[in-house]
């Protein structure tokens, strides 16, 4: 599983956690998340995230 | 008992209000602000053309939501006209309204230039959603626009622009772009990258006035040069929002001042954001917003706390040459070492004493090593 980082607000998505609230099961690749789906901490989009190693 | 009253709904405003519900999720709570409170992010307005994406679609939540999501109260499109510190009171264009603590997230007024010549008034700068709808109405297909200043906002529309097919040209009294946050190689690098991208980059050039030509304007440069632009826009810095808080007697420097607490000169009012002066710096980015609205929301819940800001490298938004910068502290002297690799160009501010005390990246191939640059910070190079 593998690790994201907003570039803008330093939100961290963790592909083991998901992001529930927002409809993201846990377990979902970075692939898999909607290209719709935004920061749920700054809204900026899925495009500014990198992937970061932990 | 009074609610907690927050002026502003932006970042700041909303990231505030979010974190204390974490803590709180039932006492009172009143956001007022003078848009119309839809949440949005800000930084998506200078990358958003060339992804094509309508104003209307950067609204994340609009006003209603907010405020069910919140549970609180949202006064929108409701200017605060006075803070009353004595009575702990605000006055509104619709009344007056007690609080119980007082949180001032008010952000930043674009930097107007002095400008000579009968259009001066058409030139446009954008710091909210509004300003970007007004913008977005004026971009025709292969509209020329001429944008003034190049600091991050600046470079980021300038590649935005011309990545869309626009005629950009972009002017600053500097030699180079990020003049004042990058290394001189990194700036260079960039200016490179945007030029080859299409922008016609004009350093050591400042605007003295624009008039109205047959189509668009005339722009007259200090070197007596003229330049045509269908879209002049400014994007030469932000002056934080202190006039309310002066008026009522607040200490205020650039910003409104608030100590590592968030606390301003007066009981029980606070302020983080574009707005404020948090320990003598303006900060008017993201990352510290979240950092300090963590801090606050905990002080606001009972447990007083300090914010501390971890390293936060600035992301310059270019995908023409990914910039991110961590800048050495404040006057601190050091000596730049580049590292010229086949994915861009890392450059390491290195201390008298030979410890990393800073850092820029410039490359898409670079920019990942943003995080082992971050950890590297304070060791020997
Ligand atoms: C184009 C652009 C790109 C950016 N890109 C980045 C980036 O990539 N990374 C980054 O970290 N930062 C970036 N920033 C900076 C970042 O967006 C800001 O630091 C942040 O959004 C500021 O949030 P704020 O809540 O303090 O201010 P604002 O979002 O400006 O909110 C201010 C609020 O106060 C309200 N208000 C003001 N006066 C009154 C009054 N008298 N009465 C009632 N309400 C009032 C307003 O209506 C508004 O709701 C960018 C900024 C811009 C403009």
């Amino acid at each position: 599983m593998k690790v994201w980082q907003c570039v803008v607000c330093g939100y961290i998505y963790d592909e083991a956690s998901g992001d529930p609230e927002h409809g993201i099961a846990p377990g979902t690749a970075w692939e898999d998340v909607p290209d719709d789906w935004c920061c749920p901490d700054c809204g900026v989009s899925k495009a500014d995230f990198e992937m970061v190693e932990v | 008992m009074q609610p907690l009253v927050i002026i502003g709904a932006g970042l700041a405003g909303y990231t505030l209000a979010r974190e204390w519900r974490k803590h709180d999720a039932h006492s009172p709570l009143t956001l007022v602000c003078a848009d119309h409170g839809d949440f949005y992010a800000k930084p998506m307005l200078s990358n958003a053309f060339a992804q094509h994406k309508e104003p209307e679609r950067l609204i994340n939540a609009p006003a209603a939501q907010m405020a069910e999501q919140l549970g609180a109260r949202l006064l929108s499109e409701t200017r605060v006209e006075a803070l009353d510190i004595a009575a702990q009171r605000i006055t509104t264009a619709a009344g007056t309204l007690e609080y119980g603590a007082l949180v001032l997230a008010l952000g930043a007024d674009p930097i107007r230039l002095p400008l000579a010549g009968d259009a001066a008034a058409a030139v446009l700068s954008v710091n909210d959603l509004d300003d970007y709808r007004r913008l977005r109405g004026l971009l025709k297909p292969a509209a020329r626009v001429a944008i003034l200043g190049g600091g991050l906002i600046g470079c980021e529309f300038a590649n935005d622009f011309a990545g869309a097919g626009l005629a950009v040209t972009l002017l600053d009294p500097a030699p180079r772009p990020l003049a004042s946050l990058a290394p001189a190689a990194v700036g260079e690098r960039l200016a490179a990258a945007l030029v080859a991208h299409g922008v016609d980059w004009r350093p050591g050039r400042a605007l003295r006035a624009v008039e109205h030509a047959a189509t668009g304007y005339r722009l007259t440069l200090d070197d007596g040069s003229e330049l045509f632009a269908d879209v002049v826009l400014s994007a030469v810095g932000l002056r934080p929002r202190t006039q309310l808080a002066q008026a009522a007697g607040l200490a205020t420097a650039r910003g409104i001042v608030v100590d590592g607490g968030l606390r301003s000169s007066a009981p029980a009012v606070y302020a983080l954001g574009d707005c404020a002066e948090i320990e003598g710096r303006v900060r008017a980015y993201v990352m510290p917003i979240m950092q300090t609205a963590r801090a606050l929301a905990q002080t606001l819940a009972g447990t007083p706390s300090h914010v501390a800001f971890p390293p936060m490298p600035v992301v310059v938004k270019t995908p023409a040459c990914p910039i991110v910068v961590e800048p050495p502290a404040a006057g601190l002297a050091v000596d730049w070492r580049y590292e010229e690799l086949a994915g861009g160009l890392i450059a390491r501010g290195v201390a008298a004493d030979g410890t990393l005390a800073g850092f820029a990246l410039a490359g898409s191939g670079v920019v990942g090593q943003r995080n082992a640059l971050v950890k590297a910070l304070g060791a020997p190079v």
